[in-house]
């Protein structure tokens, strides 16, 4: 800790440190910030978790998260502000963690930050017509202003790349490129396509059937979460944090369960930390099921995606019987959960732990081992280890290419601590299952990996659950919450591991029953920037197969 | 007046709710008149009509995985003749709006829809299509689709579970086994909620 305050003040001399937070916070000038960044990245810190726009009122911000691969536990946090609200410019950090390039543009469309030395300043989420930055404290919501649209935008209108530098007088200078060329050969995928998984919309180049670039357009079920989170209190954002990534809902409000009671200071009952993660594991188990169904079923195996369907069911019905939600469980609040489990809770978590293993073994007969499936999956989509990194691919995908990023080991929350189970990365699914089903066909960070690296995860889900459900402890299964949660002024950052990879809430509060600002970090929008590179140069028809085993899920990058 | 006794086989008319709402719709085509011959072999295509209406795969978002589940083994919306959904609107009967529509959406929904082959149906699954749901306040969420497109049925629900999609469902058989085919009424024209006389093409 003290040895990187250090440092940073080597690199920033004016860099001041807040004090008080859980990670080390230090706040740099915008014209440090480039320096700064580029000696953490030298230091090791390779993994950008989380960029954050804010409106101070007076000043723009931004919030950096950052991380690293080797050093797990090391979080950092980096702020700067820029005070010109006409022209508010940061310089760029894209070309020292990739992924920046998406969460700037995501600040810029939110808050019209321009980040110089961007080279695609495009919005990412809003139609390019859209007039105003919706996150601006001082932006009207106004009909007449930006109404429903009635046509798609033109091709033009998707491929003019803005990008920003600072002329020798010290202005800001506007260079526009196109994305394409004019012979280019662009086929649409999406926004309306029964493999993207949601309204997602590629513009891929190809030249005969070979991928030799996608544009991914985000932004068509964007429903300002965020923003609406500013005017709720805290349970009321819970059931927003459900729609995000539905298949993982109750790990999302698991995070922001967490984020606010540790802020607040609540103690969760044991019980309760028992009952959220067997419903967390049981959620992971449906959800990778899900996964599992819809990339057998873009592979063309009907059969599968009935399988997978019919045994999410006995997880749905676990659910319903105590918590009578089905797909949405509205069950965690903040300081526990709800109501206490059902009577049969317990039973009949036991009998579809047996049931959900015969199962595991019968889709590796169906799929696995089918030779056209396994011949396919062989040898497409590749990630390497440092690309993951790099774009912050999480979850099982960062796992089948060797980065251990599990946040349930990083920093165990609820009950994972009292648990054994292993992160399943690459080679620990190899020792583990992979080598029933063709050891030589199953390839670091390749998609049969990823495929593999899903199913292996079930099995571990109910070793964690086998492990807690009989040890239930007595209690109370809800703390006593004062009726208008006020959180302390301050910021809070909270990660959770779910379906899908390093999930996390970022809340700014000013100690009101509101917050000041919200931010979620999807795990989602890496899987789908990873697409670019691992789909160059392979053909058209494996995009699909290969962005179903990444098993992104669309609204949870829009919020 | 009665209604008549449109049949769903796994339902009794009176266990359906607004039963009136089709009565008045009945009302409104007997002003008009039908021949004898005509109504008999409406009501044959009907009846095949009815029972084969085909869905587009139209999915945004959490209201699209309980449309799954109706699609897949448990609920299997194939034992009422849904059968099998289609992936290009020209070949669907009925497009279910699951999940959110936005602004950036809203455009792209229209097309679809407007390439559907006539006679087409629009079912508003969930909050979310019927009003905007818990996204009402949003700067970038349509409230309803009903202010784009013509919608038949409601589901309301967040998601609603698949027994009321099921429900849905038999609704709109119920609607088609009324129609006169051969005199299909038109279809209006919605665009940002205000109603166009005349039909669609
Ligand atoms: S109605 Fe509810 S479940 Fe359906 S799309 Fe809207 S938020 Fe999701």
């Amino acid at each position: 800790m003290e040895k990187i305050q250090e440092y940073i003040h080597k690199l920033a001399p004016k860099a001041q440190f807040e004090e008080g937070g859980k990670y080390t916070t230090a706040i740099v000038e915008a014209n440090d910030l480039r320096k700064v960044a580029a000696g953490l990245k030298e230091k090791g810190f390779d993994y950008l978790m989380c960029l954050t726009g804010m409106d101070n009122q007076d000043s723009f911000g931004v919030i950096y998260h950052i991380s690293s691969s080797k050093e797990k536990k090391e979080v950092i946090v980096l702020k700067t502000n820029t005070t010109n609200r006409e022209e508010p410019t940061i310089p760029t950090v894209s070309d020292i963690w990739e992924i920046a390039n998406y969460y700037e543009r995501e600040a810029y469309d939110f808050y019209g930050i321009i980040f110089v030395g961007h080279p695609d300043m495009r919005r990412l989420f809003l139609r390019e017509d859209w007039v105003g930055y919706p996150f601006r404290k001082d932006f009207v919501a106004d009909e007449s202003i930006n109404p429903i649209p009635t046509k798609v935008p033109e091709p033009d209108d998707y491929e003019t790349v803005p990008s920003y530098t600072i002329n020798k007088d010290g202005k800001l200078e506007r260079k526009v490129k196109s994305l394409f060329e004019n012979k280019d050969c662009i086929v649409n995928i999406g926004p309306q396509h029964p493999s993207t998984h949601g309204v997602l919309h590629l513009r891929t180049k190809l030249e005969g059937e070979i991928i030799k670039k996608i544009d991914p357009q985000f932004g068509y079920i964007h429903r300002g979460i965020e923003k609406m989170c500013e005017s709720m209190t805290y349970p009321q954002m819970l059931y927003l944090t459900e729609r995000l990534d539905y298949l993982c809902g109750t790990m999302n409000r698991h995070a922001l369960c967490m984020c606010v009671e540790k802020a607040a200071g609540i103690e969760v009952p044991a019980r309760a930390q028992y009952i959220r993660t067997i419903f967390d594991e049981l959620t992971r188990i449906a959800s990778h099921l899900i996964g599992w169904a819809c990339m057998c079923n873009d592979m063309g195996s009907i059969t599968a995606f009935i399988y997978g369907m019919r045994d999410r069911e006995k997880i749905m019905d676990i659910y319903e019987e105590t918590a009578g939600g089905r797909l949405m469980v509205n069950y965690y609040v903040v300081g526990g959960v709800a109501q206490d489990i059902h009577p049969n809770f317990v039973n009949r978590v036991k009998e579809f732990i047996p049931y959900m293993r015969k199962m595991l073994k019968e889709y590796h007969i169906l799929f696995t081992g089918n030779p056209i499936a396994a011949g396919r999956m062989k040898d497409s989509g590749f990630l390497t280890k440092e690309q993951a990194v790099a774009l912050g691919v999480t979850g099982p995908s960062g796992r089948a290419s060797g980065w251990s990023c599990d946040v349930r080991k990083i920093e165990p929350y609820a009950a994972y601590d009292k648990v054994k189970f292993d992160e399943i990365t690459y080679n620990e699914m190899m020792s583990k299952g992979g080598n029933d089903y063709g050891r030589d066909n199953v390839l670091l960070g390749g998609t049969f990996a990823r495929y593999m690296v899903r199913l292996v995860e079930i099995e571990e889900s109910l070793r964690i659950i086998e492990q807690l459900i009989d040890n239930i402890p007595e209690g109370d299964f809800r703390a006593k919450v004062p009726a208008i949660i006020k959180l302390p002024a301050g910021e809070y950052y909270q990660r959770v591991e779910n379906a899908r990879g390093d999930f996390s809430v970022y809340i700014k509060s000013t100690g009101d029953k509101n917050p000041y600002r919200v931010k979620f970090r999807s795990p989602c929008l890496s899987l789908v920037t990873a697409l670019d590179p691992m789909c160059r140069d392979q053909k058209i028809a494996d995009l699909i197969m290969i962005s179903g085993s990444l098993d992104y899920v669309i609204p949870c990058i829009d919020r | 007046m009665e209604v008549k006794d449109i049949k769903i086989k796994s339902m009794k008319t009176e266990d359906f709710k607004d039963n009136e709402y089709l009565e008045k719709y009945i009302e409104e085509l007997q002003k008009e008149g039908l021949n004898i011959v005509t109504e008999k072999l409406d009501d044959l295509i009907n009846w095949g009509r009815s029972n084969s209406v085909w869905p587009f795969t139209f999915a945004t978002s959490c209201c699209g995985i309980e449309f799954m589940c109706v699609a897949a083994a448990r609920h299997d919306f194939a034992r009422f003749g849904w059968e099998v959904t289609r992936n290009s609107p020209r070949q669907a009967d009925v497009i279910f709006v699951s999940g959110t529509i936005t602004y950036k959406m809203a455009p792209v929904l229209k097309r679809l829809y407007d390439q559907m082959a006539e006679p087409k149906y629009v079912i508003a699954v969930g909050g979310c299509s019927i009003s905007g749901g818990p996204f009402k306040e949003s700067y970038h969420v349509v409230n309803g689709v009903d202010k784009i497109i013509p919608v038949d049925v409601y589901v309301p629900g967040c998601p609603p579970r698949p027994e009321a999609m099921l429900y849905g469902m038999m609704q709109l058989q119920r609607k088609i086994k009324l129609e006169n085919f051969f005199k299909l009424p038109k279809r209006p024209n919605i665009s940002n909620g205000k109603t166009e006389e005349g039909g669609t093409k």
